[in-house]
């Protein structure tokens, strides 16, 4: 017998069940994946808006608030000058018709390499609850632009925020076939605490993660 | 990993006299511990959370075996490949002919507590595979030839000095001595191992039954270089991580990061379906997933299945009384602690981890803390008793126990016995009422003075009291 045969024998022997699995007991299984029956969890918070904020700036996160999706490479441009950033970008393929140049950054539509410095993404949704941006992985949302540089600037709309993860399956259940290969959550710079458990920033992603939030 | 619980009581009293170790543990308390109880106490209704984590997995627990077919369905139609493992042994080799299918002579590995149980890296080195961790921790202790001693904080029982050596001198870069700069280091010498390797190895904190993924949390990034750099992903776990729906998901991650290491969420959490989709130019090729069994199906339908709802957070070691003033190398295999006492004995054989249920006072701090509310301490003591009655039990301890059973059974013996001990302590006690030296119990009053009993037992009073009223 294969050891598949075996665990999942053991298994139903040890409950006490018959070898195969009636009908029933199937049916009761998928139903409650297809139901997907809601948990209890903590009391929506009220302003979404001012909890992801609050929550992403605890993370170590920086903010960054502008009108509309035109003025983003302006801002960018101006977080990267203040921090003393080099000027040149990747970014998702999917945000390659911004104007970039204009505001006199350089930047490249695609995944990114070892020795890219700054990383440009969307997001698919922000959490509210902990201050997390959603990233789906997809043909022009690779997930190598969040993770590889040193600084990672996300645009994020604000009418995407959502409360909690549940709302954020939910979102995606709603308008996407199915998952994509990549989910992750991101929430603020990559960190350790591995070395006398002293949390440092910038273990192996980025350094720092700067959010900035798009239109009311 | 090789087994050395059975050298427990040495290996504790080692520790217990290394004073680097002690000032490590005592930071783990108050970072884990307070950190912990601040996130927890940000959830007005945690204890319904709490509630609902320990349901979740009581559920797959419940319907272990479709909720893993269900997920292996559901893998499979997005071209990951399941294989099963019924011992730590087949794991390895499964990974082993996966490195040799596709010619993988260089692999990354993110954290996996699981791959520990098998002695993976060792597995693959004898394959001739070099196995890079990259893990801050798990990366030292690998430079170090050392075991993890937590399964959170896996090198926790490491000064920043000892750390500054070993990288200066494996490195063979000037010493640093900053944390920042060290950290620093190890993410430049690791990158290119990311970028060079054939084959990343990741752990899965949870598989899901609904869509097929495997999801791991991290802080460093590592998990996900280690998911999407290498064109082959091969995900081992063990059977039990299975859950139900994204919504269960989103619960138990309410829980874990802050047991774990006092977040509300740690920095990325990672879900992976399938292999890399039609016009995506990053992302592995193939996708294996391991679920190993290795001495989990021996705790299924029994009393001590609840063990297996288990999320790996850590919270009960770093609340344990014992580990805090031991750590975790002294339990002698990959789980310390109150889980590592009851799982240890089950998964390696309870003759060869003799000690570990027994190094317990029982407090009930671990079950206190547990997310999932697994009754630690009724399961250690469910270990004790199979102990027993597998004769495990040293011979003195069993002839005690019949002794005082035998006089337990005869109650006007029993009542004299008791009377000439509580007389005879009294009389040791003195004038000041204490016990500096007791006859046997060296260990207790080593330490500390035993306060003397009154000199009449409890039998003896409350007859008087009934007489008289
Ligand atoms: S037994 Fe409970 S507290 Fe201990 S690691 Fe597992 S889930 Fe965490």
């Amino acid at each position: 017998m294969s050891a598949r045969g075996k665990i999942l024998g053991s298994i139903r022997a040890a409950q006490g069940k018959p070898a195969e699995a009636a009908a029933e007991e199937r049916e009761r299984v998928r139903a409650h994946l297809a139901a997907r029956p809601a948990n209890a969890r903590p009391a929506p918070p009220r302003d979404l808006r001012a909890e992801f904020r609050s929550r992403a700036l605890a993370l170590s996160s920086t903010l960054d608030d502008i009108a509309a999706m035109s003025a983003a490479p302006q801002a960018v441009a101006a977080f990267l000058t203040r921090n003393a950033l080099p000027l040149t970008a990747v970014c998702w393929p999917e945000l390659d018709d911004l104007d970039w140049a204009a505001a006199g950054l350089h930047v490249a539509a695609r995944t990114a390499r070892d020795g890219d410095l700054v990383g440009i993404t969307g997001a698919y949704c922000g959490i509210a609850e902990t201050g997390t941006l959603m990233l789906l992985s997809t043909p022009r949302a690779p997930a190598t632009v969040s993770l590889v540089p040193e600084t990672h600037i996300a645009l994020l709309r604000a009418g995407r925020i959502v409360s909690g993860m549940e709302e954020a399956w939910k979102l995606l259940r709603s308008e996407m076939p199915a998952l994509p290969r990549a989910v992750n959550f991101v929430s603020g710079p990559s960190r350790t605490a591995d070395i006398e458990q002293t949390v440092t920033l910038g273990a192996h992603g980025p350094y720092r993660v700067h959010i900035v939030l798009v239109g009311s | 990993m090789q087994v050395t619980s059975m050298h427990f009581k040495a290996r504790a009293k080692e520790k217990l006299a290394d004073a680097k170790l002690q000032a490590a543990l005592r930071k783990l308390q108050g970072n884990f511990v307070k950190g912990r109880a601040d996130r927890v106490a940000e959830l007005d209704n945690f204890e319904a959370i709490r509630e609902a984590g320990a349901e979740i997995r009581e559920r797959a627990l419940a319907n272990l075996d479709l909720y893993l077919a269900e997920f292996e369905n559901n893998a499979t139609a997005r071209g990951a490949v399941v294989h099963w493992a019924e011992t730590a042994e087949q794991a390895n080799r499964i990974v082993c002919e996966l490195a040799a299918q596709y010619k993988a002579r260089k692999v990354v590995k993110s954290k996996s507590m699981v791959s520990e149980e098998c002695g993976l890296n060792d597995a693959l080195a004898a394959a001739g595979i070099e196995v890079i961790e990259t893990d801050l921790g798990e990366y030292i202790l690998q430079l170090a030839h050392e075991a993890p001693s937590h399964i959170v904080a896996p090198v926790v029982h490491k000064s920043r000095d000892e750390v500054s050596d070993l990288f200066e001198q494996k490195h063979g870069k000037p010493r640093k001595t900053g944390i920042a700069e060290l950290t620093r280091e190890a993410r430049e010498m690791l990158r290119p191992h990311f970028l060079g390797a054939d084959m990343g190895i990741s752990g899965a904190n949870f598989i899901i039954a609904e869509t097929g993924s495997t999801l791991i949390v991290t802080n460093e990034g590592n998990g996900r270089m280690v998911t999407t750099l290498p064109r082959v992903h091969v995900a081992i776990t063990g059977i039990e991580k299975v859950v139900p729906t994204l919504e269960d998901v989103a619960t138990l991650l309410r829980l874990l990061p802050r047991h774990g290491t006092g977040q509300t969420i740690t920095n990325y959490v990672s879900v992976t379906t399938g292999i890399r989709g039609a016009g995506e130019s990053e992302g592995p090729e193939h996708f294996h997933v391991i679920l190993m069994d290795a001495g989990r199906t021996r705790l299924i339908g029994s009393d001590l299945q609840p063990m297996l709802r288990c999320i790996r957070c850590g919270a009960c070691m770093n609340h344990c009384p014992v580990y805090q003033s031991i750590g975790g190398h002294a339990y002698g295999w990959v789980y310390p602690g109150p889980m590592g006492s009851v799982l240890t004995p089950l998964y390696v054989g309870l003759e060869n981890a003799l000690d570990l249920p027994n190094a317990a006072t029982l407090c009930n701090q671990c079950g206190v803390v547990c997310p999932v509310k697994i009754p630690l301490p009724d399961l250690i003591r469910k270990v004790r008793e199979r102990q027993f009655e597998r004769g495990l039990k040293p011979w003195w301890e069993r002839a005690g126990l019949a002794l005082w059973g035998w006089t337990a059974r005869h109650p006007a013996l029993y009542a004299i016995m008791t009377a000439i001990g509580a007389r005879a302590l009294a009389w040791m006690g003195g004038s000041g009422k204490l016990i500096h030296n007791l006859p046997l119990g060296g260990g207790w009053t080593g330490r500390r003075d035993l306060p003397a009993p009154q000199g009449k037992t409890f039998r003896e009073m409350y007859g008087r009291h009934w007489r008289r009223s």
